[in-house]
């Protein structure tokens, strides 16, 4: 493996069980997941199973695709592995990175989550762009899962 | 709350040093880097840097992988964005935004430093 390219880790106060809900149900991952100018939430779509595709949507209506990828490995509820591409790049994998979700339970009741963006180098605008979106989908999940809400939009979100 | 008080003091504590904040923009600058890449822009010992690392960690503001028997040094930016979700968020961001945009035309700064 590749030195990643970013490495996230939260600790939250939930179960390893809704921590994977939170990422592959798309009732739960609405209510965090907003996209980079938090213009509307969005969610991930998929069967979740080995080799299967998945998709980056927009909750607006228009259910645009921003992101697609395979699963590379699921192990529900510890581990997830995805390629994480555009759509134009879906049948080149040499443009695809790897986003890993390791969920880890703590002894003190907590859960770490690590995510870890890999091979992102050809690729410098997506890397700007995740660079500023994972700190802000994990917080606002933490949020979510500690407190049972959604973080509270931005009124205007310019 | 977004997170435990203690959780949040020792983010503020590790951020009151500025030898650590050096340490945070250095990450940020280039991530994953070694404890000996690091020195090499730190003017003081090995030990030293070790210990501010260590602080980071225990705060989250630093993540850590262990590549083959490289330890390599992440910036984990989720503890600063809950406490910016805390204590700026609720702000009014457009004028704060207005504000900052000012001061880094008038300092003639256009680059995100701060």
């Amino acid at each position: 493996m590749t030195k990643p390219s970013f490495v996230y880790v939260s600790y939250i106060a939930t179960t390893p069980e809704k921590v994977w809900q939170a990422l592959v149900d798309t009732d739960v991952t609405r209510q965090y997941w907003v996209g980079p100018s938090a213009e509307c939430a969005r969610v991930n779509v998929s069967d979740w199973k080995p080799g299967s595709k998945w998709e980056h949507q927009r909750v607006d209506g228009t259910g645009t695709v921003d992101i697609v990828g395979k699963v590379v490995e699921s192990a529900p509820p510890r581990r997830l592995v995805i390629t994480w591409a555009r759509p134009k790049d879906a049948d080149d994998v040499a443009n695809h990175s790897r986003v890993t979700f390791d969920i880890e339970p703590q002894s003190d009741g907590l859960v770490r989550l690590t995510v870890t963006h890999a091979d992102l180098e050809r690729d410098p605008q997506m890397l700007d762009g995740i660079s500023g979106g994972w700190p802000k989908v994990l917080s606002n999940l933490k949020t979510l899962l500690e407190t049972g809400r959604p973080l509270p939009r931005p009124a205007a979100a310019a | 709350m977004p997170a435990r008080s203690s959780d949040i003091d020792k983010v503020f504590k590790a951020l009151a040093d500025p030898t650590r904040r050096r340490l945070l923009d250095l990450l940020r600058a280039e991530s994953g880097q070694t404890l000996t890449a690091l020195c090499a822009h730190m003017d003081m010992t090995r030990q030293a840097v070790t210990q501010h690392l260590q602080q980071l960690e225990e705060a989250n503001l630093v993540a850590v992988v262990w590549q083959g028997r490289e330890k390599l040094h992440y910036l984990n930016a989720v503890p600063l964005h809950e406490i910016y979700d805390r204590w700026i968020g609720k702000f009014e961001r457009s004028r704060l935004g207005a504000l900052r945009t000012l001061k880094n035309r008038l300092e003639g700064d256009d680059d995100d430093k701060a």
